[in-house]
């Protein structure tokens, strides 16, 4: 037997969080072991920038201590500095 | 040192050199299956926070990644086990995937090398190995310092033998 059909209870209305729309980054930051052929190399390698440009951000980081290597959403964010993280780079994620 | 040849990356390595790189393989293997310890600087500084103010976060980022990350090394690791001659000298033959295995593990290797042998940005590796044979020409600082020069032109000579990404 069919229960007799009653209306939908409206939902509650759930104030939604303002949405953010400040991108995340990703940085990686200086170090004295890591290649600055090898940081160039997995800029090139993980991110698909040209040379000039990988060579770009690796004298950043090493001039400057850090550079902003990629900007997106943060779930992309922390994968980009994971893999990062495999290549033995020291990456963080910030808010931009 | 690597060198290239067709679209492999080749080098022969004598006697100890195969010794060594084995070592340091097989250390890197030890120190990331061996329960790991976070507040060693090592460990660390092979899987940093991923919010270096928020460590929570970093906390529950790294429970859900850190298992994969630690495969991963150890699978590079391995490569350099697995493309060594078992005992003695011999040539190694490295494709374009194999190749990029090698350099992220020496890359491991180094950064375990260089936080214990505490190598700062203003290090001169020469000057610090020569001061360190005059202390004691027999010990332990003179021989990893030897094996953190060497993987580094190791490390820059098989860059240099990769085909070009662009």
């Amino acid at each position: 037997m069919a229960l007799p059909q009653v209306a939908p209870v409206e939902a509650p209305e759930i104030e939604e969080a303002p949405a953010d729309d400040r991108p995340w980054v990703t940085v990686v930051w200086d170090d004295p072991v890591n290649l600055m052929s090898y940081v160039t190399w997995v800029f090139q390698k993980l991110f698909g920038y040209s040379r000039e440009r990988a060579e770009q951000l690796m004298l950043d980081v090493h001039h400057k201590g850090k550079a902003v290597v990629s900007s997106g959403a943060r779930e992309r964010m922390e994968m980009d500095a994971n893999q990062l993280h495999g290549y033995g780079l020291w990456a963080t994620v910030d808010r931009a | 040192m690597f060198r290239r040849n067709g679209s492999q990356c080749v080098a022969t390595f004598a006697v100890d050199e195969v010794r060594v790189l084995r070592k340091v393989a097989g250390e890197v293997v030890g120190l990331l299956t061996d329960g790991m310890d976070h507040t060693d600087p090592v460990v660390s500084r092979l899987f940093p926070d991923i919010y270096p103010d928020r460590p929570d976060d970093s906390a529950e980022f790294r429970l859900y990644t850190e298992g994969e990350l630690k495969t991963g090394k150890i699978d590079q690791a391995g490569a350099i086990l697995a493309a060594l001659p078992d005992e003695g000298e011999g040539e190694v033959r490295l494709d374009g995937e194999a190749a990029e295995a090698w350099l992220r593990a020496i890359n491991d290797a180094r950064l375990a090398m260089g936080t214990r042998l505490d190598i700062q940005a203003d290090t001169d590796l020469s000057e610090e190995l020569e001061l360190a044979v005059v202390r004691d020409p027999g010990s332990s600082r003179v021989f990893q310092l030897s094996v953190y020069a060497y993987l580094g032109y190791l490390q820059e000579s098989l860059l240099n033998a990769l085909p070009e990404i662009d």
